[in-house]
């Protein structure tokens, strides 16, 4: 089994899903990416593990990087879908695998994805009330320490 | 004596409660936060919550240059700082194409291995004192990491936060009379172990503290993400080490403990027995390290073309994985590590629902998370 090969399946499975096949990725339409994941997961293929989720931040686009592992196959597939700025919303895959969760919900905290369907979308780790997503690359890094307003030292004091 | 007559009354019922474990609790490991919801004392739900130990680490990595971020992977599973350096020199190397010559994969193995058996031995120190064996077994188990540490001093002068591994190469040769030293300490380990089958693995409240207690079946193991020796507890024999060789370990010999049925006795039993494991890997290396110069010529700068690599290593933990993206320049583009423990910890809720509180804290030691590497 190689990414060719693949390709060639998907294709005749779910025609039209694929965009784009890079060097060592596959790249699918955001509103395929339930049945492709599906499809993934349970034929014969049997990526049974979630292996990582992530982002990456091209500027002009976020490109979302799914990490899926076969163990039958021994294969690492990197699929990725890419998602315009103005709209950063995605199917969540916690319905086929539980990993998707934490996974999900990390990258919606410092990404801003929006994951739908997810069961608890919250900030994993910065603070609910937060509104910024650090790991854009147009993050601009506030000033997280404001010391007091000193008086200086008063004279004879 | 009215509120007394008022508890005895027909409708007395029990309430949820919420218990806020953490996040400075002795048996979370680190600043974990679990909130709680009992009834009386079973655990009825478990929210954890995460991030008090954020540094973004991923957000650092894009401002500095490729060798600039080894001392913050030390950072990342500070129990097993060696192993993680490993993990993102070869992701790095992978990404350049760069050859590493025999004895620097000699050296790295056994430090590896080394800092395999130290981080264990930490993890069944203090699983056994969460049980409540006071202090005896963690001593000891600190005792004998002592000698390792030691060792690790005297390669690259620091006991806890390495930074040893160059991208090609390694910072130090092995110092000299190394040899003995590691003989020594692996015949010296070995009789412990049995001591430590004595003390623990058979000794009777232990059995019952942790037979049966947090029992993880195959199937949710892996639709969790849960690797390393979890993930072997329930039976299922992967280790990355075996199944998909890096460095040098196809040319060993070595087994691969499993577990029968998944529960917290399983995941300490294969703990105990890939320490075993460890220093056969490292007996058969350190008479076979061949000449050479370990030290890596390091360049000033790394320039990879542009790319991306995802590489996994296997952890004391689990699987560690590097994504990195490069886009030509000399700083990587996204650097994301997908860590071992993030995924192991988010199947704690599943495995403690219903069970008492004294068995969560259990469960939780047995899991044998690092908060270094889950909040990153």
């Amino acid at each position: 089994m190689d990414l060719p090969h693949l390709v060639q399946k998907l294709n005749e499975r779910i025609p039209g899903a694929v965009v784009e096949q890079q060097p060592s990725a596959v790249v699918i339409k955001r509103e395929s990416l339930l049945p492709v994941a599906a499809f993934l997961k349970d034929t014969e293929l049997s990526f049974a593990n979630l292996h990582c989720v992530t982002a990456v931040d091209r500027k002009d686009k976020i490109e979302m990087v799914y990490h899926l592992y076969s163990f039958l196959h021994r294969w690492m597939l990197t699929l990725k879908v890419f998602l315009p700025n103005d709209d950063l919303t995605i199917e969540s895959l916690c319905g086929l695998w539980r990993s998707a969760d934490w996974l999900e919900r990390e990258t919606f905290d410092l990404f801003g994805v929006k994951f739908l369907h997810h069961p608890d979308l919250r900030r994993i780790m910065n603070p609910d009330e937060w509104t910024d997503y650090p790991l854009r690359k147009n993050f601009d890094r506030p000033d997280f320490i404001r010391l007091p307003q000193s008086e200086g030292l008063k004279a004879g004091g | 004596m009215e509120q007394v007559e008022q508890n005895k009354s027909p409708e007395l019922r029990s309430e949820e409660l919420v218990v806020n474990m953490g996040p400075q609790h002795p048996s979370t490991h680190g600043v974990l936060y679990l909130e709680l919801r009992l009834d009386g004392e079973i655990v009825v739900d478990c929210r954890p919550h995460l991030g008090y130990l954020h540094r973004s680490i991923e957000k650092i990595a894009e401002n500095r240059t490729y060798i600039q971020f080894v001392p913050f992977t030390d950072r990342l599973d500070y129990l097993a700082s060696m192993n993680n350096n490993l993990g993102y020199v070869l992701a790095v190397e992978k990404l350049l194409g760069l050859p590493v010559n025999e004895r620097v994969q000699y050296i790295r193995t056994i430090i590896v291995e080394l800092n395999r058996v130290g981080s264990h031995l930490v993890s069944i120190g203090t699983f056994a004192q969460d049980l409540g064996a006071y202090a005896t077994p963690l001593f000891y188990c600190f005792r004998d990491r002592e000698k390792i540490v030691e060792l690790f001093d005297e390669l690259c002068g620091s006991r806890l936060t390495y930074n040893y591994m160059r991208i090609g190469g390694v910072q130090n040769d092995l110092p000299p009379g190394v040899d003995k030293i590691i003989k020594d300490f692996i015949q010296y380990e070995r009789k412990k172990l049995d001591e430590y089958n004595e003390l623990l693995t058979y000794n009777a409240i232990f059995l019952s503290r942790t037979k049966k207690v947090g029992i993880l079946s195959k199937e949710t193991a892996i639709n969790y993400g849960v690797t390393g020796p979890c993930l072997r507890a329930t039976g299922f024999k992967w280790d990355l080490r075996k199944e998909e060789p890096y460095l040098i370990y196809d040319r060993f010999k070595f087994d691969i403990p499993v577990g029968t049925m998944g529960d917290s006795w399983d995941r300490y039993k294969v703990r105990l027995e890939e320490i075993q494991e460890s220093l056969k890997i490292i007996e058969q290396a350190i008479g076979a390290v061949p000449e050479g110069n370990p030290v890596a010529k390091v360049n000033k700068v790394y320039k990879p073309a542009a790319g991306e690599v995802y590489l996994r290593t296997e952890n004391p933990r689990g699987e560690l994985g590097f994504y990195i993206v490069s886009d030509g320049t000399t700083k990587p583009y996204r650097n994301k590590i997908r860590s071992p423990s993030f995924s192991n910890l988010s199947v704690l809720p599943e495995l403690i629902r219903g069970l008492n509180v004294s068995d969560a804290v259990c469960v939780l030691g047995s899991i044998d998370i690092v908060m270094g590497e889950i909040d990153r």
